[in-house]
């Protein structure tokens, strides 16, 4: 199965690359574009076809390397 | 006396910190490869600045699994003196030896300069040869030494005296303005609660001889000796 996987920060850390992104995309004209957040996406092949086992293997590599639960969360889709 | 210097795929500062106790201190030095497993012998281990694995997915979150770590915190939960600089206290940080984390510095740049910094304690294995709020001028060079914590957990190492080093101006005023790099509380550098591990951005090995213009760093590399015993350190540090 493949895991696609979103590691975005929390609410309320603060993001300076999305700060600057944002200050861009209103320099370009873009004035209603707000809050602008940087993230990562990562793809994962898992060599498994139960759902449940997959996901509970995301899971722990997103707890243990993927984020760092202190500031960021995650997010995952397995197909 | 032994001192270990940890080498991980990117470490870039390791033959700063072996010149400091080899040469200057007249320490036995050993680098250990980031694959070694035991550290027996050594009195004490450096985790040293650089970009270990290139700084992919965060900074230190992938050398904090490389096989030597298993072997660091073993050291360090049995009482072991273990001092992580720059890229060393980022992989601290995600190794979970020290607590918080390492965000982007506010500017976005990857700053490289003289700082001062303020030793708000004293009376630690890594500072007991500096005066309580003395003044050090020590360089930073990263892009992430933004520190951040839980208030719960700033609340916590600022009651223990957990924060040993601040940004602060020459004469030793904390201000917004001297912040380098957003860190919280102008943090930049914490101690563990049984103050045995510490972490710091400033580089003290690139301020450690007078032919650099600066030697207030080598304060902590001989704090660090003293506090394994002054007769000992003074059969050791022959010309130092």
């Amino acid at each position: 199965m493949k895991a696609k996987i979103h590691v975005t920060l929390k609410q309320g850390i603060l993001d300076p690359q999305g700060k600057a992104i944002e200050h861009a995309l209103d320099s370009l004209g873009f004035k209603n574009a707000a809050n602008v957040r940087v993230g990562k996406y990562m793809e994962v092949d898992v060599n498994e076809t139960d759902a449940a086992k997959a996901a509970e293997q995301v899971k722990q590599m997103c707890e243990k390397l993927l984020a760092n639960t202190v500031i960021e969360d995650y997010r995952y889709e397995l197909q | 006396m032994k001192i270990g210097v940890v080498v991980f795929p990117g470490s870039n500062c390791d033959h700063d910190c072996q010149y400091v106790f080899k040469d200057l201190l007249r320490q036995h030095v050993e680098m250990i490869w980031h694959k070694e497993t035991s550290l027996a012998g050594l009195a004490a281990v450096v985790l040293p600045g650089g970009f270990s694995y290139g700084d992919y997915l965060r900074t230190g979150a992938i050398a904090r699994f490389s096989p030597v770590m298993g072997a660091v915190k073993a050291f360090a939960n049995k009482g072991g003196l273990v001092i992580g600089i720059c890229n060393g206290f980022q992989i601290l940080l995600e190794a979970g030896l020290l607590p918080g984390v390492m965000l982007r510095n506010t500017s976005l740049n990857f700053i490289c300069k003289d700082v001062y910094v303020k030793v708000e304690n004293a009376a630690t294995r890594f500072t007991n040869r500096c005066a309580s709020g003395q003044v050090l001028k020590i360089p930073i060079a990263h892009a992430d030494g933004n520190y951040y914590t839980d208030p719960v957990t700033l609340g916590g190492i600022k009651a223990n005296a957990q924060v040993i080093f601040r940004y602060c101006t020459a004469d030793g005023k904390v201000t917004p303005e001297t912040n380098p790099n957003g860190s919280l509380d102008n943090i930049a550098g914490i101690m563990n609660a049984d103050g045995n591990v510490l972490g710091l951005m400033p580089h003290p090995e690139r301020s450690a001889e007078s032919i650099l213009g600066n030697e207030d760093g080598r304060l902590i590399f001989l704090s660090m000796l003293t506090s394994f015993g002054a007769s000992e350190l003074q059969s050791k540090l022959v010309g130092a």
